[in-house]
């Protein structure tokens, strides 16, 4: 990769399960790493229940009760002297307060779940601002004003009055993310920010994000399952399955020379504007299993094209290495020793 | 031959507030709406939240009754009835060929229902008699690729896709001359998504079926129809063959919907800048053309004269004063 600088949070490994009423636990993440770099974007992409927003969810610690983080690590400001392992610290302690907004904010999808409905935007925004570093009220309602600004809402002074509700979705979703933003946070991480907006909406907030993130040279972790808001936003692509990243890649080669064979096949399904009319579209035979029905060996092998009966169906591929492009599959594998044998 | 004809489709729903619910104003859901769909004809009416679709589909399956406005029907070939002033009563034999394929799959399967029954339930209803009910219920699993053990089992035992053949069965069990399909893809994950896109287009051709597909998604939308219909703030603003459509928009409007589409090609990242402002309030349209506070190309008559949708050559209609001048970039 051509950026060397230090990530601000390393995934390593995580892994998170959820106990559930009369059965046994649910591994939602099996083995997750991930790297998130200033000034870059991480596309997180993968179909329902590939654990996207559980990855999301962990690194905040705000898993549901009956979520636990059962291996790995989630390092903040890793390889310098002030590294915090994540998931060691007390899910409710200050230190873990402190890194909630103030180095890593978050955007739902629905921004409606960040808002209250009871207190106006200006209240909630001062909140936000004065819980980690309080300045006086007054500066902060300045400083509000500024960030609904910077957030393109149009009439901050007298936006900052209004409730929630009083506001479009598009609008709304531009408040969660001056929330996300309130205590200026160098990571930010969006869940599927744009998936409840209309389209031209999603392209203005598409737009908004990647101004600010270039801006503010912020760590942007967006997750959606949309292959062309990646196309249009990420640096580096983490593509999931059944909670492991399959897949890690700079964006062009992901798009250019898909590795994985779900990576292939997804984007072969992805309806195209050009398409001749009537045209089929690519599928991925079966569907994504139950998580408490993990299948033995490679998770996508009863889906896979390139299936090694004997091999993808006993013992599970390498995963990708931290901060490398790579797949975990045997076939890439095979290839890359056949590779390395011919050079 | 025309199996619908729409024309002058209006709908409002009144806004009520007081003690009295006095109607303090009108929300214009759907405002002389006029397509027609021939027989084999795939039209797809698209556009963003709220922009009336789902009135006008609602419309047609009179699930509501139109303000005004016609919706000519052929319930078999070489004659038309007009759906919009039929009471229940009247509706009752006609309801069985137009069909519904819901956007939910979860929501619109009976979860206390076997699958067999859930399909074989319009056919019970019509008076089908046991026998060639259970060999209807084999024949359509069979046409939508579900196992013909489906029959026993429950709806919470198929995945989202498998439940929407389930309700696409459902539908097609009384051979329908019309299919409404609302967002039948839109709450599935994308490799389950082209599954279900290849089978309303196997389905299409192996039966003929004339389908009012509605949906927001304009890469679906590409694959599935001959022609496109794009609503905005209640009207239809164009509408002409999906590949002229795509190539050449004829409408602002349709050039905005289509460059804010993130294209799913890195080497495209999109320059164009994304259209300002959001979609204005059905209940308070603004003057002349609805769009003309977010159109990039708006003259002071666009601010106070709607223009009419007519024909602006090679087939195409467009609601736009500009149509003839402008030269709109598609995405080819
Ligand atoms: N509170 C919970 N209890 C049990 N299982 C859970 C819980 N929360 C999440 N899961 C499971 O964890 C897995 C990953 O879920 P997650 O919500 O992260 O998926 P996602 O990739 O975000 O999907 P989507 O695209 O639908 O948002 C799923 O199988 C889900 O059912
Ligand atoms: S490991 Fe085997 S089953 Fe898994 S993706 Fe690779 S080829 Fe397919
Ligand atoms: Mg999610």
């Amino acid at each position: 990769m051509a950026d060397n600088s230090l990530p601000l949070v390393s995934v390593r490994n995580l892994a998170v399960e959820f106990t559930q009423h009369g059965g046994g636990p649910v591994r939602a993440l099996d083995s997750v790493s991930l790297d998130l770099r200033p000034g870059r974007v991480l596309g997180v992409v993968g179909e329902s229940g590939c654990g996207k927003s559980v990855t999301a969810r962990a690194m905040l610690r705000i898993l549901d009760r009956n979520g636990s983080i059962k291996n790995g690590q989630i390092l903040l400001d890793p390889g310098t002297p002030q590294q915090t392992d994540i998931t060691a610290l007390p899910g409710e302690g200050n230190r873990m307060r402190e890194i909630r907004g103030g180095r890593i904010g978050l955007i739902f999808q629905e921004p409606m779940a960040a808002l209250s409905m009871q207190y106006t935007v200006g209240n909630q925004l001062m909140e936000a601002i004065r819980v980690h570093n309080d300045p006086g009220k007054a500066v902060a309602r300045q400083r509000v004003i500024k960030l609904l600004n910077d957030v393109g809402i149009p009439r901050p002074e007298t936006r900052i009055d209004t409730y929630p509700f009083q506001l479009s979705g598009g609008l709304r979703q531009r408040v969660g993310i001056a929330l996300a933003l309130a205590a200026d946070p160098d990571v930010l991480i969006a869940d599927e920010p744009t998936t409840a907006l209309d389209v031209t909406t999603q392209a203005q907030i598409l737009a908004l994000l990647r101004r600010l993130q270039v801006d503010k040279k912020i760590a942007l972790m967006l997750i959606t399952h949309d292959m062309g808001v990646i196309a249009q936003m990420a640096d580096d692509v983490a593509v999931m399955y059944l909670g492991r990243v399959v897949e890690f890649a700079p964006v062009n080669e992901v798009f250019a020379a898909p590795r994985h064979p779900y990576t292939q096949a997804l984007l072969r399904s992805v309806p195209n504007l050009r398409a001749p009319p009537h045209s089929r579209l690519a599928t991925i035979g079966g569907a994504v299993p139950q998580p408490n029905a993990r299948p033995k060996g490679c998770p996508f092998h009863p889906r896979c094209p390139d299936m090694m009966p004997g091999r993808c169906d006993t013992t599970a591929p390498a995963p990708v290495p931290p901060g490398q492009a790579g797949a975990s599959c045997f076939k890439v594998e095979d290839a890359a020793l056949v590779e390395g044998v011919a050079a | 031959m025309n199996m619908l004809e729409v024309s002058g489709l209006t709908k409002h729903y009144p806004i009520n507030a007081g003690i009295l619910r006095r109607e303090v104003g009108r929300v214009r859901a759907a405002e002389d709406v006029n397509f027609t769909i021939s027989k084999g004809e795939t039209l797809a009416l698209v556009g963003e939240s709220g922009c009336g679709k789902t009135t006008v589909a609602r419309c047609i399956l009179r699930a509501l009754k139109p303000t005004s406005g016609s919706i000519r029907f052929s319930p078999a070939d070489g004659e038309m009835v007009d759906l919009a002033p039929l009471s229940k009563r009247q509706l009752r034999p006609l309801r069985r060929h137009i069909q519904l394929i819901f956007q939910d799959p979860y929501a619109s399967l009976n979860p206390r229902m076997m699958v067999g029954d859930i399909i074989a339930e319009p056919l019970l209803v019509n008076g089908v008699a046991s026998a060639e009910r259970h060999r209807r219920v084999l024949e359509l699993l069979d046409l939508v690729g579900l196992p013909a053990a489906a029959r026993t089992r429950f709806p919470h035992a198929f995945s989202g896709g498998q439940r929407q053949r389930i309700g696409i069965a459902r539908a097609l069990a009384l051979n329908p001359r019309v299919i409404v399909a609302d967002e039948p893809v839109s709450a599935l994950d994308v490799s389950v998504q082209a599954q279900i896109i290849n089978l309303l287009l196997d389905l299409q051709e192996q039966l003929g079926l004339s389908t009012l597909f509605v949906a927001h998604d304009l890469g679906v939308v590409r694959h599935v129809s001959d022609r496109v219909a794009v609503m905005y703030v209640g009207r239809i603003v164009e509408v002409a063959p999906t590949v002229a459509l795509y190539a050449t928009p004829r409408h602002p409007y349709t050039q905005a919907l289509m460059s804010a589409v993130p294209k799913a090609d890195p080497l495209m990242r999109d320059t164009a800048a994304a259209p300002i402002g959001e979609v204005a309030d059905p209940a308070n349209p603004p003057p002349g053309c609805a769009f003309n506070p977010r159109c990039p190309f708006a003259i002071d008559r666009c601010r106070t004269e709607r223009p009419v949708l007519r024909d602006v050559g090679a087939g195409q209609l467009a609601a736009c004063h500009r149509a003839e001048e402008l030269t709109l970039a598609g995405v080819g």
